[in-house]
């Protein structure tokens, strides 16, 4: 391809930093002038390129697709905005990926709007546009539409990025909470907590020997490989803030069920344990950005975790729960010594103890 | 995972619950001290798993929790200086105090900062030299050392913009008072693991002589605590009292000598007044004289604050260990983690606060 090799390992940008004429972004980058132009034409157009994007109209003029349409948006304020496995911009991708396939759908375009502070690296942002692109390459969507603005220094923290996105849900899928119901099995797709830890012990004020990767990648070719062998998924979503314990409860209450997780068959790498126990946090809690939980029918949840495994993003497939008729509405655990508590919904985000 | 699975063991833990019940004949109460503690202990079902003649009950040792309400308004008033970065560890943001909580006063503006160390604080201070950063010294013996050494480093430093609003306890005069009090049921006490690591076990002693109770430092993982209640057990059984240590792994006789020399350097014990217990004298710590200069309530001058209670709240009587959370008219309704309205409910290791997240579907709330 054209101004990129895709094909490079992950360690070389697939866009060669660009020369432009300053090494911080200026308020004119956003003005919509010359400079505003450069960013575009430079930086954001051989990462994204696509033909549609490359008609540079105020909108993207797309084919009206056969089925029903999944949309979503949401924005990204990671701090730091580099972290271990990722950074803030293939989080922006795979975050808005995974909330359209959620549905059943497949992801086919997104949008992307970033607010700038004023004195940002340009070379930053180059790796951070860089990573979006890669990202939208592995899910198979094409960025088509984008908007950026400058802001003041001390208005945003460095980079805020928004992304929308539309995906076309399959006729013979219908999921949704609704559906869910006692009997179900809970299904998750692997290890918890990673992307959470790998941010909070980036953070300055922290400093641990071992290194957390962060999650983060587009879940649309797993969900794909699940309903090649099963149609009876009656819901999914990907458990990103709250972790696990808040998807799960909001599954609960929408469906007014009773979700009873088994402690010990939940996934939790060694790295993430240990640096949750040492700051005081509960892994169920933590976000996720490249995992999911599907609630299905009993019947079929083996099989389609068997297939998970075979896909790189669901090797640690497992079911860990069921859904029950008692304590509707909420969400138990049934911990290693066979006593069952609850697992409440997060009031906001958990904070280190103090001893 | 090494030095967490093999105190999790579910077979060991089935074997120290068969101890427990062949050696228990009659109805004991044992209160755990450390908040911590208790945490672990609603958490994993500890007490759902013991013989039904042992009642746990659960102790003031849960720093957040007993941090008085006067107090949390001077970090508020200071908090909400403009020329004052304010820095606390977490779960001191969403205690409450008289009408808002430092997640309020920074959402008006106030420069509220998390740290995970008090020597991060001076850091802050040291890259802010226009600027009065404030760290908020709350907690038992476990966090005295490292909040001392930030005062200490500081004074080294000449640093004149740190200070300290400080609100330290120490365990055993609490016990004491509990002991001391005609209503006491508790028989045997779970000494808190990490305040003993630092203070060692033998200033227990005299306290289980004088009152004839067993006293076991205890760690925090489930079988730290079964074996703690065992040790308490075989104590009451035999009609022994002595302080028997369960965490050796952490905690020596006479502890961490050189965080005792920092915090004795840097403070001195004073009275203290312990949210839902009231004053207990010689029970906190303040600074020093010599280190008069670092301390935030002289600085700022927020030391006459009043303040009231709700009426309706029965945490003073769970810290003593007379009532159970789910004894109060007002747990899971009028008071809930986001609306608490005493000590036992601010902090996710306070007694009620335990109790509402993790046992709430048993009272049809």
């Amino acid at each position: 391809m054209k101004n990129g090799t895709m094909e490079n390992d992950d360690f070389a940008l697939s866009c060669p930093t660009p020369i432009l004429n300053y090494d911080t972004i200026q308020l004119a980058h956003g003005a919509g002038g010359r400079l505003s132009a450069e960013l575009i034409e430079k930086v954001f157009l051989p990462c994204f390129e696509n033909e549609i994007l490359l008609k540079l109209e105020d909108q993207a003029q797309l084919e009206k697709p056969n089925g029903r349409i999944a949309f979503t948006t949401d924005s990204f304020v990671v701090s730091p905005i580099f972290f271990p496995g990722g950074n803030i911009g293939d989080l922006a991708v795979n975050g808005t990926v995974n909330d359209i396939c959620m549905s059943g759908a497949i992801p086919l375009y997104l949008s992307v709007g970033f607010i700038i502070e004023e004195g940002f690296e340009v070379s930053e942002l180059c790796r951070i546009v860089d990573s979006m692109g890669k990202a939208a390459k592995t899910a198979g969507v094409r960025i088509v539409t984008g908007d950026t603005k400058v802001v003041n220094r001390g208005s945003c923290d460095k980079i805020f990025i928004n992304t929308s996105g539309i995906g076309v849900i399959p006729n013979d899928i219908n999921l949704g909470a609704g559906y869910i119901k006692p009997g179900d099995k809970v299904i998750l797709s692997g290890t918890i907590a990673d992307h959470g830890m790998s941010v909070m012990t980036a953070r300055d004020g922290l400093s641990f020997e071992s290194r957390i990767n962060s999650d983060t990648a587009g879940l649309n070719y797993l969900v794909r490989d699940m309903f090649k062998v099963s149609k009876k998924i009656h819901a999914m979503r990907d458990p990103t803030r709250g972790g696990v314990a808040a998807i799960l409860n909001e599954f609960a209450r929408s469906s007014n069920t009773g979700i009873r997780l088994f402690e010990e068959t939940i996934p939790v790498s060694d790295e993430v344990k240990g640096a949750c126990e040492l700051l005081g946090l509960d892994p169920l809690y933590v976000a996720n950005e490249g995992k999911l939980i599907a609630i299905t029918a009993s019947e079929d949840a083996g099989k389609i975790v068997e297939k998970m495994q075979c896909n790189d993003l669901g090797k640690k497939a497992c079911i860990i729960g069921e859904v029950t008729d008692e304590n509707a509405g909420k969400v138990t655990l049934r911990n290693i010594y066979g006593i069952e508590r609850i697992l409440d919904m997060p009031i906001g985000e958990q904070l280190p103890r103090i001893c | 995972m090494k030095y967490i699975d093999e105190y999790r063991d579910p077979e060991k833990i089935k074997s120290i619950l068969k101890e427990i019940e062949t050696e228990v004949t009659r109805p004991w109460v044992i209160m755990e001290i450390c908040g911590g503690q208790t945490h672990s202990i609603i958490k994993n079902g500890i007490d759902q798993l013991l013989p039904k003649n042992i009642e746990l009950v659960h102790g003031p040792g849960c720093p957040v929790c007993v941090t008085p309400l006067e107090l949390i308004d001077q970090a508020l008033q200071i908090a909400a200086r403009p020329d004052v970065i304010f820095t606390s560890f977490g779960d001191m943001l969403r205690v409450p105090g008289s009408n808002k909580d430092l997640f309020k006063v920074k959402s008006e503006g106030g420069d509220v900062r998390i740290v995970y160390s008090p020597l991060e604080s001076l850091k802050i201070a040291r890259e802010n030299p226009d600027k009065e950063v404030v760290f908020f010294a709350v907690g038992f013996e476990t966090t005295a050392p490292g909040n001392a050494m930030a005062v200490y480093q500081a004074a080294r430093e000449h640093l004149k913009n740190f200070t300290e609003l400080v609100s330290h306890v120490l365990v055993p005069p609490a016990i004491k008072a509990l002991l001391s009090s005609p209503k006491n049921r508790v028989q045997g006490y779970l000494a808190a693991g990490h305040v003993c690591a630092v203070m060692g076990w033998s200033e227990y002693e005299p306290i289980a002589e004088q009152y004839k109770v067993p006293v076991v430092p205890t760690g925090f993982e489930p079988m730290d605590i079964l074996s703690g209640i065992l040790s308490v057990i075989r104590q009451l059984e035999k009609g022994e009292y002595k302080v028997d240590n369960q965490y050796a792994r952490a905690v020596s006789k006479n502890g961490n000598e050189a965080a005792q020399k920092i915090i004795n350097e840097v403070y001195e014990i004073c009275d203290r007044k312990w949210r839902g217990i009231g004053v207990i004298p010689a029970s906190g710590m303040c600074l020093k004289e010599k280190y008069a200069d670092y301390d935030a309530g002289k600085k700022f001058g927020v030391s006459n604050i009043e303040t009231h209670e709700p009426e309706v709240c029965i945490s003073g009587i769970i810290l003593q260990g007379l009532k159970k959370p789910i004894d109060c008219p007002a747990f899971g309704k009028a008071c809930t983690p986001q609306h608490p309205l005493g000590a036992t409910m601010v902090s996710s290791e306070g007694a009620c606060a335990a109790y509402y997240r993790y046992q709430r579907f048993k009272t049809n709330i």
